[in-house]
């Protein structure tokens, strides 16, 4: 890692089209060694598009890029890496059956009389991980037995490995919880100490406004403004994202009285990762449930939805015990699940908008019900989609607006019983609230809504309650409202609350 | 940063299953089967008064894979890549053909008649690489159609064997070391040199990155397009090395050695059944070998017992889904345990 707070890269003009659609329009932005330079814009606005043409991964229709002051163009990645950027895209790039290693090195093994030289990469592997004070993975195992957040960290191992002097992080922390975010927010200063450059995207205003020096915000492929971070005010900046002022606020919640009946239930539920659940949630209510990662919390609604079914205790939906063994069943009592994993449960990729958002209502429901399709293009605005049209494949949409239709996808289908799991992960703020009005109105409408999310002021904005799991359990109680901090001390096994 | 472990298991938890893992690896499940087979094999066998694992049994056995086994090998390749190649049954009629036409009963055309032959093959891998990768084409259908302009040309062409291998070269096919055929061992050396090739160097690896996740791989800087390409090539070959040994076992080429011994398929058998996944990214070249072994023990057991083809194939394709199941099943088990697939 060589250090340099002269290094520069700087974009000019570039414009990008796909099948003559523009998706970069003349985008400008200059990023310094030992900065991090954070990119906003709403969902589809082209920042991970942006990101891409640095990494070589796209060939930009027009504009020019240079390093160090001598203008560059590359054919691929590899072209990239040699000139020192490297990119942690959106979605994760790591292979689950290759070792860390092996992953770091991908593409780039280093060789020794004819062989990869194993005993090397594995050496500089750990070497990497011991700067970063990760000394919990070693370089052998393979990718399937890390968490999330250590496929995180490999990740940024694997960047670095490139002696990359620009680091481009587009939305590191979407699969991070806050606890973990802390993390990684050390690890992005102290590679800004060594002088590299970091370009920083996210939805996340709190990160932005921690973490950057200065902020580019896009809008539909156009660069809007380039800003120091302290001269920006978050109001500012939404405006300048989204074209008009959001105040700072959540749905109102619902009054008490308006509480329907008991729709789940659980009582005494476990199984082999959760136990001893007692819960109930009413129409009308948002029940927040809260927890660190690894806590059980999805494993919960997991659970419900019958991915992976309970084995112990009962389970109520609308006053009826039940045993739900398979999703198909949980569907078809109208329980519905939004899963955190977009592209591993929640799409078929390579299917169109329209048949992602009408796939469980096909597959569940019966007669005239599931061929509707009529009201697709109303589902999607609900969720503000932004795509080119219904049969565009849900491959080509941004990060963002893929999430949007596993939302729609799961309204299609009418539920009482809705489980979110970190439902508006990686979703722009603008959107976000839209989200989190939809959910509030669905729940005004008589659905009974359990929410999990690891960002705690959404979690503590929407929630007319909030559960909180530590380690398999539910650890306590909170009203609406409560503190970040009382959340936090019953997640870590220390507080307590009124045990359910 | 102790939070980051917060999900990793204590070290010695982790170590056990690590150890049932390693356990349960694909690759010692097939040699497992392979001996319990074997052994069944043997006592079935030995009820009739025979004996299984004679001189001629084992020889029977390593004849049987050595052909498969070439063809089974390169056919890893390609699917480790995720790809497929189901044109190899005709190239290794075309190969045998092109290899003892070329020789035409001398011995000095045995090397230009080799070199011929392989560069053929080599040159279908290139057509079937580029059609993929250039023209986008899925597998299946590009090598389907490889492999029916070539069934095309030989029906054309040939209306049987034709062509004549010198008699030297004929020791190729019929010279052993006690039961052990010479051309079994360079089948075995074949193998040893593409486990290397897959597991130490640099193009190996790209192979599984590639059928693991091809846009993980483009992302990462690996050349995918160059990647599939050299996989169907070395396929190809590997296919063309089997032709020309069949060539010498039969004194002859014949356009449907390939094609009536049913390569095509059966490699792609051999390779699943040796816990290499069909999609790709996952498995190897020892598995394969295994599962080779596999069939042609089934085979000459059931020569043995002399039982009737069709219940012949009921047990190869119920050993078949078996073994499928079972690594399906073990797949599912390791999620269950948090290992994301
Ligand atoms: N390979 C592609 N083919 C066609 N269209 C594409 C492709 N990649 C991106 N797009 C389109 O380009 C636009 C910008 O996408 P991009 O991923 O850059 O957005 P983004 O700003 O990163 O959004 P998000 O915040 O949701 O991640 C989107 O409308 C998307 O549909
Ligand atoms: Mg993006």
């Amino acid at each position: 890692m060589t250090t340099g707070t002269t290094t520069s890269v700087r974009l000019t003009g570039i414009t990008k089209s796909f099948l003559g659609v523009p998706v970069l329009r003349g985008v400008d932005l200059e990023l310094r060694g030992g900065e991090v330079h954070a990119v906003m814009g709403e969902n589809g606005a082209g920042k991970s598009t942006l990101l891409k043409v640095l990494a070589g991964v796209h060939r930009p229709d027009g504009g020019t890029i240079e390093v160090d002051g001598g203008e560059v163009s590359f054919a691929g990645p590899s072209d990239a890496q040699r000139a020192g950027i490297a990119i942690i895209h959106q979605e994760f790039t790591l292979l689950p059956h290759r070792s860390v290693a092996e992953n770091v090195y991908l593409g780039r093994e280093p060789v020794r009389r004819m062989q990869v030289d194993r005993r090397r990469m594995v050496a500089d592997t750990r070497e990497l991980l011991d700067w970063l004070g990760e000394d919990g993975i070693d370089p052998t195992d393979p990718v399937s037995s890390l968490s999330v957040a250590q496929r995180q960290v490999v990740e940024i191992v694997k960047a670095l490995s490139t002696d990359a002097r620009v680091l481009g992080m587009d939305e590191p922390t979407a699969a991070l919880a806050d606890h973990e975010v802390e993390l990684l927010y050390d690890l992005v200063r102290r590679l800004r100490e060594r002088g590299i450059a970091i370009l920083y995207v996210s939805h996340r205003m709190r990160e932005v406004f921690d973490l950057s020096d200065r902020i580019t915000v896009l809008k539909d492929g156009q660069f809007v403004t380039c800003a120091p971070t302290s001269e920006l005010t978050s109001e500012d900046l939404v405006r300048h994202m989204v074209g008009r002022d959001l105040g700072e606020y959540y749905p109102d919640r619902g009054v008490a009285d308006d509480l329907g009946p008991v729709r789940l239930a659980l009582r005494g539920a476990g199984n082999a990762r959760v136990r001893d659940l007692n819960l109930e949630v009413r129409a009308g209510e948002i029940v927040g449930l809260a927890g660190l990662q690894g806590s059980g919390r999805s494993a919960v609604a997991r659970a419900v939805f019958g991915v992976e079914p309970f084995t112990r205790g009962s389970m109520e939906v609308d006053g009826v015990a039940r045993r739900v063994t398979r999703p198909r069943s949980a569907v078809r009592l109208g329980v519905a699940l939004v899963t955190e994993d977009r592209k591993g449960d929640g799409l078929a990729l390579r299917q169109s908008v329209r048949d992602n958002t009408l796939l469980v209502r096909r597959a569940a429901l019966r007669g005239g019900r599931a061929r509707a399709k009529s009201d697709v293009p109303a589902l999607l605005d609900k969720v503000a989609v932004v795509a080119r049209g219904e049969h565009q494949e849900v491959r080509f949409l941004s990060g963002g607006n893929q999430q949007k239709v596993v939302l729609a996808k799961w309204l299609a289908v009418e539920p009482t019983v809705l489980l979110v799991d970190e439902p508006t992960r990686g979703i722009d703020v603008g959107a976000k609230r839209a989200v989190h009005e939809l959910l509030r109105d669905l729940a005004k409408r008589g659905v009974a809504v359990l929410m999990i999310s690891s960002e705690l002021p959404e979690l503590i904005g929407m929630s007319d309650r909030i559960l909180v799991m530590h380690d398999g359990a539910l650890a306590g109680e909170l009203p609406a409202g409560a503190s970040e901090g009382a959340v936090m001390a019953l997640a870590t096994g220390h507080g307590v609350g009124e045990v359910p | 940063m102790s939070t980051l472990q917060e999900n990793t298991l204590p070290a010695k938890q982790k170590a056990t299953r690590a150890t049932v893992h390693r356990r349960l690896h694909p690759t010692v499940i097939v040699y497992l089967a392979l001996v319990a087979l074997l052994v069944v094999g043997s006592v079935l066998v030995g009820l009739r008064g025979e004996v299984l694992l004679d001189q001629n049994g084992i020889l029977n056995i390593l004849t049987r894979a050595t052909a498969l086994g070439l063809v089974a090998i390169g056919q890893t390749m390609v699917i480790l890549t995720g790809s497929l190649d189901l044109s190899v049954a005709y190239l290794v009629g075309l190969t045998s053909l092109i290899a003892a036409e070329t020789m035409a009963g001398q011995d000095s055309m045995v090397l230009p008649g080799v070199l011929l032959a392989l560069a053929v093959a080599a040159g279908v891998g290139l057509v079937n690489g580029l059609i993929i990768t250039v023209l986008k084409a899925h597998a299946f259908i590009a090598t389907l159609g490889v492999a029916l302009i070539l069934r095309g040309y030989l029906e054309n062409n040939y209306t049987g064997p034709a062509g004549d291998v010198p008699r030297g070269f004929q020791h190729l096919g019929y010279d052993r070391i006690g039961p052990v055929p010479i051309a079994a061992l360079l089948m075995l050396a074949v193998a040893a040199l593409c486990w290397w090739y897959l597991t130490r160097t640099r193009p190996g690896y790209h192979m599984y990155a590639v059928g693991g996740d091809i846009e993980v791989a483009r992302l990462s800087g690996v050349r995918t397009r160059r990647t599939i390409i050299t996989a169907h090539v070395l396929c190809s070959v590997a296919a063309g090395f089997a032709g020309i040994y069949l060539a010498s076992r039969l004194g002859s080429g014949a356009p449907y050695v390939g094609t009536d011994a049913g390569y095509d398929l059966e490699s792609i058998a051999a390779v699943v059944l040796g816990g290499t996944l069909l999609a790709g990214g996952r498995g190897g070249i020892a598995g394969t070998i295994g599962g080779v072994l596999i069939l042609a023990t089934l085979d000459t057991t059931f020569d043995a017992l002399e039982v009737d083809p069709f219940f012949k194939d009921v047990v190869r394709g119920v050993v078949l889904v078996t073994a499928v199941a079972l690594y399906a099943r073990r797949m599912v088990a390791n999620r269950a345990h948090g290992r994301l697939s």
